[in-house]
């Protein structure tokens, strides 16, 4: 499991994350919602080893992230983060063989060439496989950087705001996707959602953090409710039933 | 899962067609243009003379002496500062950087500067040591500075570069004219295998070294190419990587400046050539940048040698012109192709 133990971030004066303590990567898939700013990407970075806390620690697996290698835990966790500008000239191969280093340290076994030939025929991306990054669509591109995760073959899969700049059709191809990696594979998927609605239909639980600290930890059902997302997102949202699932309604 | 239920075995992936006769064609030209150089001068040095002794009786002597060490000396710096290039292209993570569009090469002879006031009696290693460590220095005041430019910031990020280039080659400028060391100075800012003998061109293996070092993190420089973010999830301890890259490029820089001088351009154009077909996959790429690299400077410093014969006139005009024509090549297609 991740584990979060008192966390506290901050920037300048600024409390980004206030001491939160939260249990992350349980079966299945766990959508992070909340306002901008409320510290999710913060979270992501905290647990993903590239900013350290200002107090309390974080494990993974059992493991404290500052002790523990960095090579050993790219073993058991991936993320992937919602900006991914790649200027370098890379294939959906290369990325997704990149994938495999913390396995290979760039010696390629049979067995990572066998989970980069799965990867890539998971997001049936063998037809791009020799495609420059630059060549693809978003959604083509943001499943090779799937594919990669994927590659790396971790029990946890830190996914920040996957559904970004893709259209309808894309993002529900990619939260099935999730939904599969989780069901099938056995991952278990933590990502950052903005939309609600796509939170509450593909994921199981739901976190809702507000200003730096986690307001609502429940299943998904029991965050859609006027009142609990009135108090994450300080607006009104309207929730209707719809064939048996709720849906939110914020569109004014 | 059909994906997940097919055996652990897989074929390799294809590799595109077509790049395996382009490999035997540049090989062939590399040897080629390499014997030609050794054959190539004012003296006549011709495979019958060597055998027969020449007018002279010194021919075999002149190969050895002099041909064969700046055909050497052209390889090694046409491939390490081929290499300089992609390396600082992958640190920085834009494609114009180059040492010389970064300030490293201007750091590193403001070092020689130093080492020719302060420290007149030092060795050559000395002084290349001296200069590594400037350039080193000027590698890492790059970086801090560029860490404020927005990554997509392309073009601004080498503009930086080279305003600091332009500061600290305008302080090394003051200073040599005051001290009246601007005609030394105008050796090393001025690329030329002319003065190239057994004897003073040995420093350029430690550039070779330098390659190797490369050649052998050539994936963990392709993940550095990837930003920090992608490094760290995967495991890799992104300072470090950066640190070694940083002293392959400084040492490099020096090495190539005690010997040959400054060579414009070429750490630039090449891996941006090599990016456009190949990629930008450092262990693929690398050994076409190191082949390129020393066939654009064997061709470029043969043509230095022929075109005013019996005199020299600069290698770094030719690469100057050369480099300068592929780089707006390079920049006008890059525009036409960004929508």
């Amino acid at each position: 499991m991740i584990a979060l133990e008192n966390v506290t971030k901050r920037y300048g004066g600024q409390t980004v994350v206030d001491d939160v303590s939260l249990t992350l990567g349980g079966e299945g898939v766990t959508a992070l919602i909340g306002p901008n700013g409320a510290g999710k990407t913060t979270l992501f970075s905290l647990v993903g080893r590239l900013v350290r806390p200002d107090a309390g620690r974080v494990t993974i697996g059992g493991l404290d992230i500052t002790t523990t290698p960095s090579a050993e835990l790219a073993k058991s966790l991936a993320v992937l983060r919602q900006e991914n500008h790649v200027a370098a000239r890379l294939t959906v191969h290369d990325l997704v063989e990149f994938g495999r280093f913390p396995h290979s340290r760039g010696r390629l076994t049979v067995e990572d060439r066998a989970h980069i030939e799965q990867a890539i025929d998971y997001l049936d991306l063998d037809a791009y496989r020799h495609r420059f990054l630059d060549e693809l669509s978003g959604g083509q591109r943001q499943r090779a950087f799937i594919a990669m995760v994927l590659a790396q073959d971790t029990r946890y899969v830190l996914l920040d705001e996957p559904l970004n700049n893709l259209d309808l059709r894309h993002m529900t191809e990619i939260m099935r996707l999730v939904r599969r990696m989780a069901d099938d594979l056995g991952k278990r998927v933590v990502t950052v959602l903005h939309d609600i609605n796509f939170a509450a239909t593909w994921s199981d639980r739901i976190v809702a953090m507000r200003d730096g600290s986690v307001v609502a930890d429940a299943p998904a059902r029991e965050i859609m409710r006027p009142e609990v997302l009135r108090a994450v997102y300080d607006t009104d949202v309207d929730v209707r039933e719809i064939d048996g699932k709720p849906v939110a309604l914020y569109y004014g | 899962m059909t994906a997940l239920d097919r055996p652990l075995t897989s074929t390799l992936p294809r590799a595109r067609p077509g790049r395996a006769w382009v490999g035997v064609l540049a090989g062939v030209l590399l040897v080629v243009l390499a014997a030609t150089s050794l054959f190539v001068g004012v003296s006549d040095v011709s495979p019958v003379s060597v055998l027969t002794g020449g007018p002279d009786g010194d021919a075999a002597f002149l190969l050895v002496a002099s041909r064969i060490p700046r055909t050497v000396a052209i390889v090694l710096v046409g491939a390490s500062l081929g290499i300089a290039g992609l390396i600082m292209q992958m640190l920085v993570r834009n494609k114009f950087v180059e040492p010389g569009t970064t300030g490293v090469s201007e750091f590193a002879t403001l070092g020689m500067l130093v080492t020719m006031v302060f420290l007149p009696g030092l060795p050559v290693v000395g002084k290349m040591g001296v200069a590594a460590a400037f350039g080193l220095f000027g590698t890492w005041v790059f970086l801090r500075v560029v860490r404020f430019v927005p990554v997509r910031q392309l073009v601004l990020v080498p503009l930086v570069g080279i305003m600091l280039g332009g500061v600290v080659g305008a302080v090394t400028t003051f200073f040599a004219y005051r001290l009246d060391l601007l005609q030394s100075l105008g050796q090393w800012s001025q690329g030329s295998f002319a003065t190239i003998m057994a004897g003073r061109y040995e420093f350029l293996w430690i550039a070779g070294l330098m390659v190797v070092v490369a050649w052998v993190a050539a994936d963990r420089f392709s993940v550095i190419g990837l930003g920090e973010e992608f490094a760290t999830n995967l495991g890799l301890d992104y300072r470090r990587v950066v640190a070694v890259g940083m002293v392959v490029v400084a040492v490099i820089t020096a090495a190539v400046l005690v010997t040959a001088g400054m060579i414009p351009f070429l750490g630039l154009v090449v891996p941006n050539v090599v990016s456009l077909v190949i990629g930008d996959n450092v262990r693929r790429s690398i050994s076409w940048v190191a082949g390129l690299g020393a066939v654009l400077v064997l061709a470029c410093d043969l043509v230095a040698r022929t075109v005013r014969m019996p005199y020299e006139i600069p290698l770094s005009v030719v690469v100057g012109v050369v480099g300068a024509a592929l780089f707006l090549w390079l920049l006008l297609r890059r525009r036409s192709r960004a929508r």
